[in-house]
């Protein structure tokens, strides 16, 4: 346990601390004027999609969000790597199972909503996907040992997609000469769209699969079988 | 048609990340694929760096400051080309070490994290590096628990939050510049930044960061059963590579953003961190009882010394001075891992086939694994700084420009830490030079050994002999 | 102005919040927790800055930013879970601590 004298210093210390956090970020907030705000807003015309945040994320800063993707890859393959998941939960009851029945396909139909939406209002891949996951997380609560997700093989594909598209679009891009992730003129729109429904997928797909834990199913029943 | 090399840097080992979690009956082979393909590409890249100097490339056609760019200079390009050598050889012990399950679970991580390192040394966005840090951290933290003992996957669950904890403290840092600075991309920062309440706290909030990261003492306590329970080819991984990076940044960010607010002050504490680092990993290291353990502690002995080195280049005025011993910095931190990794390599050979790698009873690990054992006494070479290893050249650099400085103390560490690592390398030597049966053959499996020594070959004769060429690299873009 | 320190203020307080439990508190769940704090507190802190008045379009950088950081904290903390299930599994079923 903590000793004594720290539980009394190190409150004082993170205190002191505070106060220099508060005062060095008013200093800097009150210096700081516009930051890239005028600079972003000026160019989201050119981004193809007229909200600023998915103009960033998917434009200015589309590197970011690639990476950002493969993090959420990653995760998923560290937790496939610890080994079988917990058991399923009991099947629910008529009323809940009922419930189920509608929640999942609104959930799936916001999904579609959310996607659209992104490209003018706020929502977006990362919402959108969110939506998809808590639908998979649904039918789990439920009862249903595979949240509704697919077999090993097309379980693997999906998780990988958004990765694998938003790479491949970037390559590819580069390859006919315009630069790594940079959209031509016109076509900035439907490659932001294209993008963000693989991520949609995958997304939704990994947190659903990331919430059930546990190697794909296909490997498992193998593995227990022999 | 155009080739972008800093996009395919990151962009190959991410595809093949993709094709071995799509397809994981074949990951060994399309695993190895991309990692030939991606060491080709970082030689290439390199290859062009040292010819025609720093290359930049900015991604969606914006330009910083809205967007994000990579960038190759001198300093990222050494990194570049040691941590993928030392990645390939990984990558070829690893293809006979993991079992065929282990094998599905390894490749796809272990090229997420080497996209996340070449990203790492190739970035120039704040934010972006705070990304990349994440994505490094978790493939490292999952690959450190593949072996699969309730020990790693306890030490490793600390690393990642230890991790986390960096990284948080990391991006309170860089929200602090952005709200003075409006900007992200280091070389922007670089020319407004001005000593300060703002800047001085957001480089203490990343530095201390960092050194969590970096594992610097006294905050390397998660290091040491982190790396000596992973398996082999990771534990190589993360001790030459993983914790370099973190340093690596430390580096970029004193050389680039935050030279104008440093002062000798806070350059002292790093080398006091760093001496403590020296003498208390490199004690830990002797009394170690295993043979993975001594190399996790001889890791903390070693980045200790990258530390010695920043109060010396605070001391050192501008000059040809200062640029040997930036050279000797990076040529340091190169030799350690090429040396780092090789023992690891080897100790996990030796520790797979005696079924243990507990140091007092390797008594002949020599006769049963020559090749092993000459890899861990040529790795050792480099560890203790012998000659001709590049180790002996920076340390000789550094001690030369200590002296020169009048800042005798900083000798003394390294002289005593050097004295302690010769004394845990012979304690490994000694034990495994024990029984005296002819040898039956020096190479027993060349898939395993022959990258082990390879690596431990490269730190002992050939980064020290033919250092010149690090130099002409660093010339691009940070010396002068 | 006082509503931006405000938010800005809270989000430090936050940070330090979860600074000290991570440091207190031994169990690696409540360091996780801890994480997730800190992370709030830094998030908090860039919407903050991102606030240009109630007439001027925010500024849509630090937004990105902080969803970004999101997603990459879900992840984190979905593999840390992870692991703290395995350790107890591991705890719950056999004796072989090593």
């Amino acid at each position: 346990m903590t000793p004594a004298w720290a539980k009394v210093l190190i409150p004082i210390v993170l205190i002191a601390i505070g106060a220099v956090l508060v005062w060095a970020f008013s200093l800097a907030a009150l210096e700081g004027g516009d930051r890239l705000a005028l600079i972003a807003l000026e160019r989201v015309p050119e981004s193809g999609v007229s909200n600023p945040i998915t103009s960033v994320l998917l434009n200015f800063r589309a590197y970011d969000t690639l990476l950002e993707v493969a993090v959420l890859l990653t995760a998923l393959l560290g937790i496939w790597s610890l080994g079988p998941a917990a058991p399923a939960f009991q099947p629910a009851s008529p009323i809940l199972g009922g419930m189920i029945a509608w929640v999942v396909p609104l959930l799936i139909l916001s999904t579609g909503y959310m996607l659209w939406a992104g490209g003018h209002a706020p929502g977006g891949a990362f919402q959108a996907g969110a939506l998809l996951g808590a639908a998979g997380v649904t039918l789990a609560l439920g009862g249903d040992a595979s949240a509704g997700l697919p077999g090993e093989t097309r379980l693997r594909f999906l998780s990988v997609l958004g990765v694998l598209v938003f790479t491949a679009v970037g390559v590819i891009l580069m390859a006919l000469g315009y630069g790594f992730l940079t959209y031509p003129e016109g076509y900035a729109k439907w490659l932001i769209i294209f993008i963000e429904t693989a991520a949609t997928l995958s997304i939704g797909v990994t947190l659903a699969a990331a919430y059930l834990g546990g190697e794909p199913r296909d490997e498992r029943t193998s593995r227990s079988a022999t | 048609m155009m080739i972008d090399l800093l996009a395919l840097a990151v962009a190959f080992p991410l595809l093949g990340a993709v094709v071995v979690t799509a397809t994981p009956s074949h990951a060994r082979g399309l695993g190895l694929a991309s990692a030939v393909l991606t060491t080709l590409t970082s030689l290439v890249l390199s290859l062009g760096v040292w010819r025609d100097g720093s290359v930049r490339s900015d991604f969606g056609g914006w330009g910083a400051p809205l967007g994000i760019g990579l960038q190759a200079d001198g300093l990222s390009v050494a990194m570049l080309v040691m941590s993928n050598l030392v990645a390939l050889a990984v990558s070829v012990y690893a293809g006979s070490y993991f079992s065929a399950t282990a094998r599905r679970h390894f490749w796809p991580l272990w090229l997420l994290l080497w996209s996340a390192l070449n990203g790492l040394f190739l970035a120039t966005d704040l934010f972006n590096l705070y990304v990349t840090l994440e994505l490094l951290g978790l493939s490292a933290a999952a690959l450190g628990a593949l072996s699969g003992t309730r020990a790693a996957v306890a030490a490793n669950l600390r690393y990642l939050l230890v991790g986390l904890l960096g990284s948080m403290t990391y991006l309170m840092g860089v929200a602090l510049l952005y709200s003075r600075y409006g900007m992200l991309d280091i070389g922007l920062l670089a020319e407004v930044i001005e000593p300060g309440l703002v800047a001085w706290t957001a480089m203490a909030l990343m530095f201390s960061g960092l050194f969590l990261k970096a594992a610097l003492f006294p905050m390397h306590f998660w290091l040491p059963p982190a790396h000596a329970n992973a398996p082999a080819p990771v534990s190589a991984a993360l001790s030459a590579l993983v914790v370099k990076a973190a340093f690596y940044l430390v580096l970029r960010l004193w050389l680039d953003l935050f030279d104008p607010v440093l002062n000798a002050s806070v350059a002292n504490v790093l080398g006091l961190l760093g001496a403590g680092a020296v003498i208390w990993g490199s004690w830990r290291a002797l009394r170690a009882e295993r043979l993975k353990l001594l190399a996790a502690y001889s890791t903390v002995a070693q980045m200790g010394y990258l530390f010695i080195a920043f109060p010396l280049l605070v001391a050192t005025p501008p000059g040809l001075a200062r640029d040997n011993l930036l050279a000797a910095v990076v040529l340091l931190a190169m030799t350690h891992g090429f040396a780092k990794a090789g023992f690891f390599l080897a100790a996990g050979l030796v520790q797979k086939t005696a079924g243990h790698d507990r140091i007092n009873e390797l008594g002949g690990a020599a006769q049963a694994l020559p090749a092993a054992t000459f890899a861990i006494g040529l790795a050792g070479v480099a560890l203790i700084g012998l000659p001709p290893s590049g180790t002996f050249l920076a340390k000789w650099i550094m001690i030369e420009q200590a002296m020169i400085q009048g800042l005798w103390w900083w000798v003394v560490v390294i002289m005593l830490g050097t004295l302690l690592a010769a004394a845990y390398i012979f304690r490994v030597l000694g034990h495994a030079f024990n029984r005296e049966p002819t040898p039956y053959r020096f190479v027993n499996d060349a898939r395993t050994e022959i990258p082990a020594l390879l690596l431990a070959f490269i730190s002992a004769f050939v980064l020290g002999l033919i250092a010149q060429p690090l130099w002409t690299l660093l010339d691009q873009g940070v010396l002068g | 102005m006082i509503t931006q320190f405000l938010y800005g203020g809270s989000g430090i307080l936050l940070f330090l919040l979860g600074t000290w439990s991570f440091i207190v508190h031994p169990p690696l769940i409540r360091k996780l927790i801890a994480i997730n704090v800190m992370g709030a507190g830094v998030f908090h802190t860039l919407v903050a800055l991102a606030y240009r008045g109630l007439t001027a379009p925010a500024d849509p950088v630090p937004h990105a930013l902080v969803l970004t950081g999101i997603v990459v904290a879900v992840s984190a903390t979905a593999l840390a879970l992870a692991f703290g299930q395995r350790l107890d599994r591991d705890h719950g079923s056999s004796a072989d601590d090593d």
